[in-house]
């Protein structure tokens, strides 16, 4: 989880204390993130055991304030350039739905994919009320709901995929299906 | 209170025989004011036809479309056309603008042609390029101006003079995300304002900007959200 390092770049601008760590934390992620104030002194009690911050060392941990150390901003500086896990879980579960909805003797496919499609543009529509609501000048905002409803977009477009493949060409047989769902493979092989 | 559209049991068939098309079959679809509803769908499965039935260039083979509260059917063709001026906006996904004419001049043509004499005409049309932020822009030709802007003045074309129903045929064209979105809030905030409004757009971030996303298969509605709950069920939400 990023929480470590959205909080070493929150102190990259001058030292400050928890509470304010929690309130910039949550306003910068437009809300959608919330964090509470216990997560943000146990991972700030984590990154001054790692010495990656330090603090004034007086009072109770309110009082505290924390500032970055050359350690921290080292570590911050290589993990914005770590690319994140790209690799797709090796089993979607709407995938194995799917096919596994092939199989079954007088279901129609199209409407579990018209379920599917539904549920993820409902939420898609969530979203963007959000990004509606907050103004076209929330940039924090507004990249948190854009990365989740580019997500979003994807899978309808799989599904949008799934329905045209399905009209033109013949469902694959139960052995394909059961090969492609048995195990998590990193090389699957669709026949042609 | 009659409701801007209502497509009553709506079919569109195109030829006959072997050749015969069902474009829609028994489509019923209300939108009420202050509704922007988009409909998705894929190619061919009726969509445009659904759109310019509701815009009354195309007549259904069976079923009503009524634009406030008159059955499009019952009406002579030239009163149809004045519906056309009067009640209903376009906006067309390459825009459509008149590259001759200067962008206000675009923005108070559908006036003038309903007999709207230049004075008011252009003070209706001033006000809707207000409320689309491009009056500054209105003495430029449409080659003069970005592709958002040449958007902004059509959707200013289409809203001119307070019509009711505001119908666009993937509005977003070729623009990029940022500024497609920028089109789709124009449309959603005309619509708040009181104004009908149908989406066609195969795209699902478009599509959810309306309040309701209906869909259409092969000719046919198989399905519509539900009006969703509001933002802060999303936090709570264990479903993302």
């Amino acid at each position: 989880m990023s929480v470590p390092y959205a909080l070493l770049a929150l102190l990259s601008d001058g030292p400050k204390y928890g509470l304010r760590l929690q309130n910039e934390f949550e306003s910068r992620t437009g809300e959608v993130w919330p964090l509470n104030v216990g997560q943000v002194y146990t991972t700030l009690q984590r990154l001054e055991r790692d010495g990656l911050v330090e603090s004034d060392d007086e009072g109770e941990r309110s009082q505290k304030r924390y500032r970055i150390t050359p350690a921290g901003q080292g570590d911050l500086a290589a993990w914005l350039r770590t690319p994140p896990e790209l690799v797709p879980p090796p089993r979607d579960e709407l995938v194995i739905k799917v096919l596994v909805a092939l199989q079954i003797p007088g279901i129609d496919v199209h409407e579990i994919l018209q379920v599917h499609r539904r549920h993820v543009i409902e939420v898609m529509q969530r979203y963007t009320r959000i990004k509606a609501a907050a103004g076209a000048d929330d940039v924090a905002l507004a990249l948190v709901a854009d990365a989740e409803l580019f997500r979003l977009e994807g899978i309808v477009r799989w599904l949008d995929a799934a329905d045209a493949r399905l009209k033109q060409q013949q469902p694959p047989t139960p052995a394909e299906v059961a090969d492609l769902t048995a195990e998590p493979s990193a090389e699957m092989e669709v026949s042609p | 209170m009659t409701s801007p559209l209502e497509l009553r049991h709506v079919s569109k068939t195109y030829g006959s025989g072997p050749t015969e098309v069902h474009a829609l079959r028994e489509v019923d679809l209300t939108v009420e004011r202050g509704e922007l509803v988009a409909v998705m769908g894929p190619s061919g499965s009726g969509k445009s036809t659904l759109l310019t039935i509701a815009g009354s260039l195309e007549t259904p083979t069976s079923g009503q479309a009524i634009v406030d509260g008159i059955d499009l059917e019952t009406v002579s063709p030239s009163d149809r056309a004045k519906m056309r001026r009067r009640s209903i906006g376009y906006v067309f996904q390459d825009f459509n603008l008149l590259p001759g004419l200067k962008a206000i001049e675009n923005v108070t043509l559908p006036l003038e042609l309903d007999g709207v004499s230049s004075k008011p005409a252009r003070a209706a049309a001033l006000e809707a390029m207000e409320e689309l932020d491009v009056a500054d822009r209105m003495d430029r030709f449409p080659d003069e101006l970005s592709g958002g802007e040449r958007q902004r003045v059509a959707i200013a074309r289409a809203i001119v003079g307070r019509r009711g129903l505001l119908l666009a045929d993937e509005p977003t064209g070729a623009l990029d995300s940022v500024n497609g979105e920028g089109v789709m809030r124009l449309l959603r905030a005309a619509t708040h304002r009181g104004v009908a409004g149908v989406v066609v757009t195969h795209e699902a971030q478009l599509a959810s900007w309306a309040d309701r996303v209906v869909f259409l298969r092969d000719g046919l509605v198989v399905d519509q959200t539900t009006a969703p709950p509001g933002p802060e069920s999303l936090l709570a939400a264990g479903d993302l």
